[in-house]
């Protein structure tokens, strides 16, 4: 299919992986940020939210570069890492999942924090009255109910993990096979002189992923919608 | 009311804007009606002793089981007061189905403090037929009927029943109204109802705490407090 060489193949499979990855790290931390932003009050909370969001309205330039200053083998944390693990984000393949996860997260916040906030608290005081610690509550009642926005969220955040490009090339540049994901591989083709139908293969490729994601989305968003009208 | 402590002592103040609940009374056996208009605070004293809310002084005993006490610094989490709720408008789980929904409370009762059997609640409610149904295919008053079976199937001390018919056209309430009687007669629990309907007091309950504006105004046998001391005015009575 598409007619893809073995490198451009890796790019695919590569640009799969780092999106998988992104979305599946960011999805716990989303869920645990989201339900502090929408049930909790503390210090800072605004800051938290602007700060988790700044990725939605930085040019992605300039998250890849603070993640580069941050994560970096000379970063604050990327020394540290370094030093003690000897682990490295810098032009590993792990480090464009994080720019990935970076860009993405927001969007998944705002779809999972916002099935939680239309959650009728009253469902929770039931299941309270029941027996049902906290913990349980969450687990049996907030998580199935919030199922079709965390579905969404999902989806959003892998989307545009796959289509990621200006903070994953700044923060792990481009190589073959490592950090090179479909876009940053197009953005090859486009520089070489005859790079025009390996830059069309791709970008087939990417059209395909894009309209996959799409239908699937917009397919749990109408079974999302059905839950909600179930709520009446 | 016999030598047992009582269902409820309720002794509590809470401050919430404007509103201010500063009451107390004390339940018996049987069906206590918290009677009186909208923002009286009925809802406010319901969420207390559920655990829902906190008070900011008092007291909350529930047949010796202190729930809450401010000046000792005693609180029980509402998952631990073992109360159970039956809401205006069910708040029945939308994903789970009637079977599940009712089996709630029990998965967090050890077997033997199940008290209440499912099958005689099944029976008594008429549920048999729903079991496999989401919440979203009932009718109000099946609905309101599931409520009432997974509160008592979690083997409360006390139920306690926020205005249970208020969202129900009058027929709903004629077929709903003699189960509150079956459920109160054959499993011999204490039930506090709220309500600002004088029907519903007078056939059901064997005590009546009228409120207004959070403080209780009388308490008594239906009959001597609402006939002969005047009751409640007509613009009570048809408060919303």
């Amino acid at each position: 299919m598409f007619g893809l060489t073995e490198g451009e193949w890796t790019a695919v499979a590569l640009s799969l992986r780092v999106a998988l990855v992104a979305t599946a790290v960011s999805l716990p931390v989303a869920i645990a940020a989201a339900y502090a932003l929408a049930r909790w009050t503390f210090p800072g909370k605004m800051l938290l939210d602007g700060f988790l969001h700044l990725p939605l309205v930085l040019p992605p330039v300039v998250t890849g570069y603070l993640l580069l200053l941050t994560f970096g083998k000379q970063g604050i944390v990327g020394a540290f890492l370094w030093e003690t693990f000897g682990f490295t984000f810098s032009f590993r393949w792990t480090g464009a999942a994080l720019a990935c996860g970076a860009m993405g997260f927001p969007l998944m916040l705002r779809a999972v924090r916002l099935s939680f906030e239309m959650i009728d608290r009253r469902l929770e005081a039931a299941a309270g009255t029941l027996g049902a610690s906290p913990i349980w509550t969450f687990v049996l009642v907030t998580l199935p109910l919030a199922l079709p926005g965390i579905i969404v969220g999902s989806i959003l955040c892998f989307a545009k993990a796959l289509g990621e490009f200006g903070a994953t090339i700044t923060f792990v540049s481009n190589i073959p096979g490592e950090t090179q994901t479909i876009p940053s591989a197009i953005y090859s083709y486009t520089q070489t002189p005859g790079g025009d139908a390996g830059a069309l293969r791709l970008t087939a490729v990417s059209v395909s992923i894009a309209l996959i994601a799409l239908v699937v989305s917009e397919f749990l968003n109408k079974r999302a919608q059905k839950r909600i009208a179930a709520f009446e | 009311m016999t030598g047992n402590p009582p269902a409820i002592r309720f002794e509590a103040y809470k401050q919430q804007g404007d509103f201010v609940l500063d009451a107390s009374f004390e339940s018996g056996p049987g069906i206590t009606a918290l009677f009186g208009p909208s923002g009286a605070g009925k809802t406010t004293i319901l969420n207390l002793i559920a655990g829902i809310e906190r008070p900011q002084r008092g007291r909350i005993v529930c047949r010796g089981e202190t729930f809450a006490d401010t000046r000792t610094g005693e609180y029980l989490q509402k998952h631990q007061r073992r109360v159970g709720l039956v809401f205006q408008d069910a708040q029945l789980f939308p994903h789970l189905t009637v079977e599940q929904n009712i089996k709630f409370g029990q998965w967090f009762l050890a077997p033997d403090d199940r008290t209440i059997p499912l099958a005689p609640v099944i029976d008594i409610l008429g549920l048999s037929g729903l079991l496999n149904r989401r919440p979203a295919k009932l009718s109000g008053g099946e609905k309101q009927r599931a409520g009432l079976a997974r509160a008592l199937l979690a083997s409360p001390r006390i139920l306690l029943m926020d205005e249970p018919l208020g969202g129900l056209d009058d027929e709903r309430r004629q077929e709903i109204l003699p189960l509150i009687e079956r459920v109160r007669d054959e499993f011999a629990i204490p039930i506090i109802y709220v309500t600002h309907d004088i029907d519903e007091v007078e056939r059901l309950a064997s005590h009546v705490v009228m409120l207004r504006r959070g403080r209780v105004t009388d308490a008594g046998a239906p009959r001597v407090v609402l006939r002969t001391r005047g009751g409640p005015t007509q613009h009570e009575q048809s408060a919303g």
